[in-house]
């Protein structure tokens, strides 16, 4: 709780300090690549025959996904607060892979957790953290996936609390993690509305993006909220059946509970135990969601829907195909709920599509289950 | 030093007192490796001299716990422990030991599923003295007070190393029984050694509360558990019981005995 609380007080103090917001902007711009760009997919607006398609272009930051705007934002946090010590837990490894990125550009020791399961998949990223001087360790407990990494990684923070730093990668853990996290990705949705006012005159009909814990949806819808008429929609790991433990969809198989700090929908037993959850996307593979989704969502403001493996898997195709651009898996989730619903919008509607990271991380597992070989 | 935890208490009938000095509080993770072993665990424990159980309820997710009880929640689950199986576990124990102290130690979750109400009522119908919720803060636990003041139950909560005077008064306030005093920064699991971290945690906590203060996080011996018993009013031991379990297959409740009453011979002479 102290460290917690130390950490607000100097979030509060960050926020209001005008230093501080300026070297963050200047490392987003000079360093991450911000702003980025707002393509519009012609290709595949015609393909799919409806709504003019955007795609906010969070793959091309360094690192490879949004996942280093909090990442900067903390370490410069980091800086203030005196410690030299960062930790993170990582699912498909973007996460870690940003952390190692910053600890590496500040000069900061760095250990990532990551589940043995993730590291399987994701061996291409644990050697880019070893690559960055990050120590990368295995969790072997549980499902081996990104929930029994952010519980080691917690183990660390609360036995080593005086030195060091819990980089927490998403909306997740104790207050204030999911408001700052939230705070330092609010800059896709402030680009993204910019950027959609000056290409179209006006504001999209729906934003789509993809939900794991969720910071690249929450980022992308908050500048939003108070817009009524923009359908704000999560897309969430739909997994490979409706069955608990085949997928992690929060909202349809989930209920209230309490896991890792957080007050969410969880994925969980009728005696309170958390379920295993599963997604071909590490990063979306996770049993609980950000408290302020839940919040989004039960006051109607914004919907969520599943979209499965096969989906997701079909949607990296597409994009891929039609607009030469690879997806991320968990990206290609919310690819696949614009292909559902794209043609069903009116031809002058507009419709925006976080793509909130690249796909070179996954071309092993593209590689294993699209068989183009 | 006699102390009764009803003085303590609002009018709580909480029998467990702390009139030895220290009195030994062990933690068992129900179920491990089952519900049967656990009984015959605790009563073993209790014949061998602890003063307080803390029934520990298995959760997925122990991230307040190292290795050692990550494993035995791993093995309880197996079979399905759930809360519910633990509260007719202490009623059962409950039968048989009418004055020790009865502690269910537990991860929120569970709680809340079964209904945070429900919940306290079934426990104290069960003879149930007391709660520990590992995750729940005292900032966030309004509505687990009011649920374990309805139902005479005594809310425990963990003060830690670095928590700030302010704190330690609010939790120390909060808490009914006794105030459990991490004695490191740390998850659960037994250590070489003990950090001065401790003592200056109870010394601290002396200046906020009159409760007694039970110390632990990390001890494993009868040396320990002597050093603690110095400074501390009761001393809690819990992977190293949980260890004891897992070494023993098939004599878990006799090797449990022994291992305590090895704590309480060193503790009378200390």
């Amino acid at each position: 709780m102290a460290a917690l609380e130390e950490l607000e007080r100097e979030y509060e103090k960050a926020k209001r300090d005008s230093k501080f917001r300026q070297r963050l902007e200047e490392l987003l711009r000079t360093y991450a690549g911000r702003p980025t760009a707002l393509t519009f997919a012609r290709r595949l607006t015609q393909k799919l025959g409806g709504a003019k398609i955007y795609l906010k272009r969070e793959d091309l930051l360094h690192t490879g996904a949004h996942k280093i705007n909090n990442c900067l934002g903390q370490a410069l946090l980091v800086e203030r607060m005196g410690k030299r010590r960062v930790i993170a837990e990582t699912g498909a490894g973007q996460h870690g892979v940003a952390t190692a990125t910053v600890c590496a550009l500040l000069g900061f020791e760095c250990v990532v957790y990551m589940g043995t399961e993730d590291m399987r998949r994701q061996e291409l990223n644990v050697f880019r953290m070893r690559l960055l001087g990050a120590e990368v360790r295995g969790v072997e407990s549980g499902s081996r996936t990104l929930k029994d990494a952010i519980n080691e990684a917690m183990r660390d923070w609360v036995t080593n609390v005086r030195t060091t730093h819990y980089l927490l990668g998403s909306v997740l853990g104790a207050h204030p993690y999911p408001t700052m996290v939230r705070d330092f990705h609010r800059v896709i949705g402030r680009e993204a509305r910019a950027q959609i006012l000056k290409a179209e005159r006006k504001l999209p009909a729906a934003i789509i993006a993809c939900v794991g814990g969720g910071s690249n949806s929450i980022g992308i819808f908050y500048e939003f909220i108070r817009d009524k008429n923009v359908r704000l929609i999560g897309v969430e790991a739909g997994g490979r059946g409706e069955a608990l433990g085949e997928h992690a969809a929060r909202f349809r198989g989930g209920s209230p509970g309490v896991l890792q700090g957080t007050y969410s929908y969880v994925l969980q037993d009728s005696a309170g135990q958390i379920l295993n959850t599963h997604s071909v996307s590490a990063g979306l593979d996770y049993p609980s969601i950000g408290p302020e989704h839940a919040a989004l969502r039960d006051a109607g403001r914004a919907e969520y829907v599943p979209a499965s493996d096969a989906e997701a898997l079909q949607a990296t195709t597409l994009l891929a195909r039609t607009e030469g651009i690879i997806p991320a898996l968990e990206s290609a989730h919310a690819v696949a709920e614009v292909m559902k619903r794209a043609p069903r919008m009116k031809k002058s509607d507009v419709v925006l599509v976080n793509i909130s990271g690249r796909g070179d991380k996954d071309v092993g597992i593209m590689r294993e289950n699209l068989k183009l070989d | 030093m006699s102390q009764s935890l009803n003085d303590s208490t609002t009018h709580s009938s909480m029998p467990l007192s702390f009139y030895k000095k220290p009195a030994l509080i062990v933690y068992v993770t129900c179920g491990d490796p089952d519900l049967a072993t656990t009984r015959a665990v605790v009563l073993a424990a209790i014949e061998a001299g602890a003063d307080v159980i803390e029934l520990g309820v298995p959760f997925s997710d122990p991230v307040a716990d190292g290795p050692v009880i990550q494993r035995a929640s791993e093995r309880a689950l197996k079979h399905g422990t759930s809360l519910a199986q633990v509260l007719t576990l202490a009623a059962e124990v409950r039968n048989q030991a009418q004055s020790t102290g009865l502690v269910v130690f537990s991860y929120l979750n569970p709680l809340l599923r079964m209904g945070m109400d429900r919940f306290c009522k079934v426990a104290r119908h069960a003879g149930v003295d007391g709660v520990l919720v590992t995750d729940l803060p005292v900032e966030e636990a309004d509505e687990y007070l009011q649920a374990t003041r309805v139902h005479d139950l005594a809310p425990i909560f963990l003060a830690a190393p670095t928590s700030p005077e302010e704190r330690l008064k609010r939790l120390a306030g909060a808490s009914r029984g006794f105030v459990y005093a991490v004695a490191r920064t740390g998850v659960t699991g037994a250590r070489e050694q003990l950090a001065d971290d401790a003592q200056k945690l109870v010394r601290r906590l002396r200046r906020v509360t009159k409760l007694p203060i039970a110390v632990g996080f990390g001890i494993s011996n009868a040396e320990q558990f002597a050093e603690v018993g110095r400074f501390a009013d009761g001393v809690v031991v819990g992977s190293a019981i949980v260890e004891t379990i897992e070494r023993n297959p098939g004599r878990e409740a006799e090797a449990v005995g022994e291992f305590v009453g090895r704590l309480t011979a060193v503790g009378c002479e200390a």
